[in-house]
């Protein structure tokens, strides 16, 4: 298989999204902009092996951060995505100098509490963030001066789609560079990285300060093209949801990060559309398939199949 | 001096005295074991002198420099590196690139993030000839995961290697290999560069009498005593505390 092919199918598909589907719209720019935030998981906990729960709190902090910038100072789109992601660098920055020192269950409970302290900073601060009603009056300017966001979505869509297409392309060099290896060696083996002379503490906290910057790149492509921010870009629903698209997908791969979030919003999308009530069942009973067939993910399907036609007995493990 | 000079190197957690008063010269070029019978304190000297454990005093120099309160990667970076007494590898990467990233490090290059890591010609090179030197070539590109456990031995031996040590301590090599493996080892060490300070740290007595020219022997956290194969094979009290069980 040619290298390019997998990427090439990628922008296929979303051209052909876009004409197979122009009354959604919204929905498939909802979908880059998770693929976005999902790909900041993947680099955190995929690749670096950072277990978190708590993504939403550099996603919320780049989406209020674009808003107010864009309400407050200048409201081109680029420059706000740039402000988010300092935003979301930061915050991982700073949370991270005392999450980064631990490890497994007391991390996990630490994000979560990160993400909860942001949300209720957010809600207080009412002034400055509108609270609970959510930030409004954002009016972006046109992209890049040229692309004026229309009621339909047609230039959010686009924009959602660039950037999203810059992030993946960043992050695949990312993870076949050295730091990306290193992360690797410290997800299986934080001793034997001490043990070659990695500055494993520093490695984590550069690799969740870069996923906090796209993580917060997504929050403000949201706060952009929704032209609001509420609490529930902190919530921890949304942490929750990310990793379960990760986890479908498969991780530490991108195209997992991918695959694992177009197949997790179609599927809570045509099934909340048909039973509001249940659709929850169909993501519990897909993502137990995947775990209990394929620990590795959706992305491991075809070697499975491959291994299950030459008759192998342990498919996706 | 040069080389790894410790003296009166102690080791307590709270009440508990796991070594005491250790003074212990490891030049360049030296092949030094350091048996004793279990609990002796044999792999808490590895991590004091690796920086793993911080010693309650005395003091560990190299080349004259005082490393007794360097962390771990600042002593890799001067030159002391450890084997695993349990193999400790990167199990889902390929023994190419279990030994790759020793060498970045080494290198520094750790942080690097807009270049492949597999395409850099001189760290390929490197990565080649380690493979070479533990004949790991047909091994090369498969799963770590996969290999047997001797040759997962050779592979950490390769990986500790690759951070070109000045001197190194093996934490029982042959620890968990079958015995119709262990030449490979043996082989290995006897291998290794001429001018690097090795400390072996073993049980198995052929293997220390095969690639030790000196022996220290350890008991209950204190040195019993120090000497050639050949005097410590002789040595009554040797005999009696460690060798008498039927082991030699």
């Amino acid at each position: 298989m040619p290298r390019y092919l997998p990427a090439l199918l990628l922008i296929v598909a979303a051209i052909g999204a876009y004409f197979l589907f122009p009354f959604n719209l919204a929905f498939l720019t909802r979908i880059l902009i998770m693929i976005v935030l999902v790909l900041s998981l993947d680099l955190v906990l995929g690749y670096a092996g950072i277990a978190t729960l708590g993504q939403a709190a550099m996603y919320g902090a780049g989406a209020y951060a674009a808003g107010l910038f864009a309400i407050h100072v200048w409201a081109d789109p680029v420059t706000g995505l740039l402000i988010g992601a300092c935003a979301g660098a930061a915050l991982a920055a700073l949370s991270g100098l005392v999450l980064m020192r631990t490890q497994g269950l007391t991390l996990i409970m630490l994000t979560i509490a990160v993400a909860h302290i942001c949300a209720e900073i957010a809600n207080r601060a009412r002034d400055v963030t509108g609270g609970a009603d959510g930030l409004r009056g954002i009016r972006m300017e046109p992209v890049l001066g040229l692309f004026e966001f229309d009621f339909i979505g047609k230039t959010g869509y686009w924009y959602a789609f660039g950037t999203a297409a810059v992030i993946f392309t960043l992050l695949a060099i990312l993870v076949r560079s050295p730091f990306g290896l290193s992360l690797r060696g410290i997800h299986e083996s934080p001793e034997r990285m001490r043990a070659i002379g990695a500055p494993v503490y520093w490695r984590r906290h550069v690799a969740y300060t870069l996923g906090g910057a796209i993580a917060g790149v997504a929050g403000a492509l949201t706060a952009q093209i929704t032209q609001l921010v509420s609490l529930e870009t902190f919530s921890f629903a949304l942490s929750a949801e990310a990793l379960i698209m990760l986890i479908l997908g498969g991780t530490g791969r991108l195209y997992g990060a991918v695959i694992g979030t177009v197949i997790f919003m179609w599927v809570h999308h045509t099934a909340a559309a048909n039973d509001p009530f249940n659709w929850l069942f169909v993501i519990g009973a897909l993502v137990l398939a995947v775990v209990f067939f394929l620990p590795r993910g959706l992305m491991a399907l075809p070697a499975a199949l491959t291994r299950l036609a030459k008759g192998g007995r342990h498919a996706g493990s | 001096m040069q080389g790894l000079e410790v003296r009166s190197l102690s080791k307590r957690f709270g009440g508990l005295v796991v070594s005491e008063d250790i003074n212990l010269d490891l030049p360049p070029g030296a092949r030094k074991a350091l048996i004793g019978p279990n609990g002796a304190g044999k792999s808490t000297f590895a991590n004091l002198v690796t920086g793993i454990l911080q010693p309650s005093g005395g003091t560990i120099r190299f080349d004259g420099q005082d490393i007794a309160r360097l962390n771990e990667a600042r002593r890799v970076k001067l030159g002391i590196a450890k084997t695993f007494q349990i193999t400790n590898l990167f199990r889902n990467m390929t023994v190419r690139e279990n030994l790759r990233l020793p060498v970045l490090e080494r290198d520094g290059r750790g942080f690097g993030m807009f270049a492949r890591a597999d395409r850099n010609r001189a760290i390929e090179d490197e990565v080649a000839a380690l493979i070479d030197q533990f004949d790991l070539g047909p091994l090369a590109d498969r799963p770590v995961q996969d290999l047997a456990y001797g040759q997962q031995r050779l592979v950490e031996l390769a990986l500790t290697l690759a951070l070109k040590p000045r001197v190194l301590i093996l934490d029982e090599p042959a620890a968990g290999v079958p015995s119709s493996e262990t030449h490979l080892i043996t082989d290995a060490i006897e291998r290794l560069p001429e001018d690097l300070a090795v400390l072996i740290i073993e049980h198995d007595m052929d293997l220390v009498f095969k690639v030790a020219r000196s022996i220290v022997v350890l008991v209950q956290g204190r040195i019993l005593t120090e000497g050639t194969p050949q005097q410590i094979a002789a040595d009554p009290k040797v005999r009696e505390l460690y060798l008498g069980g039927g082991h030699g």
